[in-house]
């Protein structure tokens, strides 16, 4: 990642220093769940964008099988565990995260030696349907309980009968949670924990608008690695303390003119989850031509739908919260919120990441970049690529590519 | 069989069959079997399914990755290269993640047909999702008679459903006699049949299947008895009549399939007494699932052991679409579950062009050969 190994003092002034505390958090959160049992806790398996606030309230260690197989991508360990779930007879063109993932639980391998084993799951549909076959899997797999939060796609609207039906799944949640922890639910609880994620997600909406500042203090590679905690441990204090800390050291940089990428003359936007085992090369690749990736669509994906919000009742307004997400909304929705970032972050091109493991996010991708080109004419790189199968990058190709259009870039903007 | 050349006529050529049709009543295209399409046919229009185009795919690339499903990209490809002319309207039942995106696409870029978005629930398991299931139906009612701009009265839907149990009941008895002489009949022939009935005129096809079930159940008896060795297909749509042709040359029938194409669109009833729109939900509830549909863990494998049970199959052939995630995520546990009972399987992942001549062919005889 960006931040790693600096190698003299010019390189060390461009460290993000809260990386450190961020692993041992991370590291701290994975020793919590892994011993979960010995302490009398649950562990569930959860959706990256599932409601993680009740498990939470309920004294429940979330664990993110997304955030694992990130892992595992970024270890490059993905194309190896990908095969055996191929030759456990999932096919290869089926999302990676549940490829490694489902390979995984098998054999307890990856970076952490596998995940602590889920007392039950919990799906929510917001990001994909992929999901909902992936936790079959575990359900049949584990033999545990399986809660699917069914929130509609919003193609154009958010239509009173998708309103009621959520509604009523949040109070089948709880009921579900009641049951599967033999205790009741502390609303009181749920209040202070809905004001906590908020909160996270108020912070890092703020941690990644420092971006806006030229030099951009941090790239949206460093926003890849920070985002562990919005997932994660959304709902905590201990990621509202990080980000205040993270906000502020990027406010300092920025202040200082601190740029991630030296001599940043060229700002571009990431579209699509990162190819997590090609971000150091991907990073370097691009300031090796003084051009840094201040925005994506992804890690703000986490705060996209904060405004629906109301840290007053958070269980009601999550119903809105939850399903109006982006990625669960139509694609000229999507090509409207990444025209806002274009300006807002002030970019002068867009890196698009054809993801095969993620339909969802790419199918539309050839749609928003006609619709974009037509009203701004900013160039648009398209890689096809896999976020955790590395066996799906053709390095050189993607090389001469990404060289191909920065020269547009430059001769563009001068 | 004269019927089946009629289906026929209308599967080689659908579009120039819906045009034919258009003079009379608005079409809408529909690529899913959770389309309510006893609702389109209430109100007078007609309800086309969609199978993806014959020819190369060309235009559709420019808005579909190459890693979509050949149904996805193929129904793109024939809207622009204007083989859907005769679509008056689009439904899209939320089927999986490509369909969802297709309907975004289609909006987008298809300005002359009506669009609907049908946004089902993806479980069907819970009270909260069946309410929500009926009130999805009675808005897409409302939409679509306000778009029709005629009344779509409660008689109108039972006379549908009406309609449409006598459709699915002869397609049933039509795989009733074949299961029990699968000579009587090529399996191309019910791969037609079945496409056929989801294309032509709902009334028309009804009159076709009378007139095929009673030549059929007049001829049989005087059919020798089989000896081929009785197989079952599993996935979605078969777009590849000639897989039946090869199964049946290495010496083997389909008797039975779980396809969109098959069973899953003849399969349960729906109850003509009562709320019409309940009862067309409850039908989606009780009838086998399809795989972007979440049930219970295990009920599809059920299903497909019944069906092996039911009609005497010693083998399963899968028949997935490539890149079709709900379909690829399930063929390991079924497969595991038939082994546990002794029933081998085989996966056929096919895409818009069948693998070479010979390769798949080779494929089908050995595992008809160890059955």
């Amino acid at each position: 990642m960006a931040e790693d190994k600096p190698r003299d003092p010019e390189k060390d002034k461009l460290k993000i220093k809260s990386a450190k505390k961020m692993r041992d958090i991370m590291t701290a959160y994975y020793i919590d769940a892994k011993t979960a049992r010995d302490n009398g806790k649950k562990v569930a398996w959860i959706t990256s964008g599932g409601p993680v606030e009740a498990l939470h309230v309920m004294d429940v260690i979330p664990v993110y099988p997304e955030n694992h197989s990130a892992m595992i991508g970024a270890t490059k360990m993905g194309g190896q565990l990908c095969e055996l779930a191929e030759n456990m007879g999932y096919c290869a063109d089926i999302c990676s995260y549940a490829r490694s993932d489902i390979a995984c639980a098998t054999i307890n391998g990856g970076p952490i030696g596998g995940l602590p084993a889920p007392d039950f799951l919990v799906c929510c549909n917001n990001i994909c349907g992929t999901v909902m076959k992936w936790y079959e899997v575990q359900a049949r797999y584990f033999n545990v309980p399986l809660f699917i939060f069914d929130t509609p796609i919003c193609h154009t609207d958010f239509p009173e009968e998708t309103r009621r039906y959520v509604e009523k799944q949040t109070v089948e949640y709880i009921t579900f949670l009641e049951q599967v922890c033999g205790k009741k639910f502390d609303f009181d609880r749920m209040m202070e924990v809905g004001k906590l994620s908020l909160q996270g997600q108020r912070l890092w909406q703020d941690i990644l608008d420092t971006t806006m500042s030229k030099p951009s203090p941090m790239s949206a590679f460093d926003a890849f690695f920070h985002m562990a905690m919005i997932v994660t441990l959304r709902g905590t204090q201990t990621a509202v303390d990080y980000y205040q800390e993270l906000l502020a050291e990027m406010r300092e940089r920025a202040a200082n003119k601190i740029g991630v990428v030296p001599h940043e003359k060229y700002r571009l936007l990431w579209d699509n989850l990162a190819i997590w085992h090609k971000m150091k090369w991907l990073s370097e690749k691009f300031a090796a031509h003084d051009a840094c990736l201040v925005a994506d669509t992804y890690t703000s994906a986490w705060c996209s739908s904060m405004k629906y919000l109301d840290e007053g009742d958070f269980l009601k307004s999550m119903v809105a919260g939850y399903t109006r997400i982006y990625l669960n909304i139509g694609v000229d929705q999507m090509a409207d919120i990444i025209k806002k970032m274009i300006t807002k972050y002030d970019v002068d091109g867009i890196v698009m990441h054809s993801n095969r493991s993620c339909k969802p996010y790419s199918l539309g991708q050839y749609d928003i970049r006609k619709r974009i080109q037509d009203e701004f004419g900013l160039p648009i790189l398209m890689i096809e690529a896999d976020m955790v199968d590395e066996r799906s990058f053709s390095e050189s190709q993607i090389e001469t590519r990404i060289d191909a259009f920065m020269e547009v870039i430059k001769e563009k903007k001068g | 069989m004269e019927a089946i050349q009629a289906f026929q006529r209308v599967v080689d050529d659908p579009g120039g069959y819906l045009k034919t049709l258009k003079a009379k009543r608005k079409i809408i295209g529909y690529c899913c079997t959770y389309t309510p399409e006893e609702i389109i046919f209430a109100a007078g229009a007609h309800p086309a399914r969609l199978f993806g185009t014959k020819g190369a795919i060309q235009r559709a690339d420019a808005h579909l990755q190459s890693y979509s499903c050949s149904l996805v990209r193929g129904v793109l490809e024939d809207a622009l290269a204007g083989n859907l002319d005769a679509l008056d309207g689009m439904v899209f039942p939320h089927t999986c993640d490509s369909i969802q995106r297709l309907s975004d696409i289609w909006r987008l870029n298809i300005s002359s047909t009506w669009h609907n978005d049908v946004v089902l629930p993806v479980k069907l398991n819970t009270a909260s999702a069946q309410e929500y299931l009926a009130d999805v139906l009675g808005k897409f009612r409302r939409e679509l008679q306000a778009w029709i701009g005629a009344p779509l009265t409660d008689a109108s839907l039972k006379n549908s459903i009406a309609t449409y149990n006598r459709l699915r009941v002869l397609i049933k008895r039509v795989y009733e006699l074949r299961s029990a002489s699968p000579a009587i009949m090529s399996g191309r022939a019910v791969n037609t049949m079945v496409k056929g009935a989801m294309i032509m005129d709902r009334l028309e096809a009804v009159q076709q299947l009378e007139n095929l079930v009673q030549a059929l159940e007049a001829g049989t008896g005087q059919t020798a008895r089989s000896t081929a060795k009785r197989v079952i297909l599993a996935g979605s749509i078969c777009n590849h009549p000639e897989i039946y042709d090869i199964v049946e040359k290495a010496g083997a029938e389909v008797v039975w399939d779980e396809l969109c194409t098959g069973s899953r669109f003849f399969e349960g009833p729906i109850a003509e007494d009562g709320d019409p729109l309940a009862a067309i939900a409850r039908r989606y509830v009780g009838r086998m699932n399809c795989p972007a549909k979440h049930k219970d863990l295990r009920s599809r494998g059920e299903t497909l052991l019944h069906m092996v049970q039911d009609h005497t199959a010693a083998g399963v052939i899968f028949l997935n679409f490539k890149f079709c995630e709900p379909h690829a995520f399930d063929y390991p546990y079924l497969k595991e579950m038939l082994q546990e009972r002794g029933i081998a399987s085989l996966l056929l992942e096919i895409d818009q062009e069948l693998p070479a001549a010979g390769q798949l062919a080779t494929r089908i005889e050995a595992f008809i050969e160890t059955i």
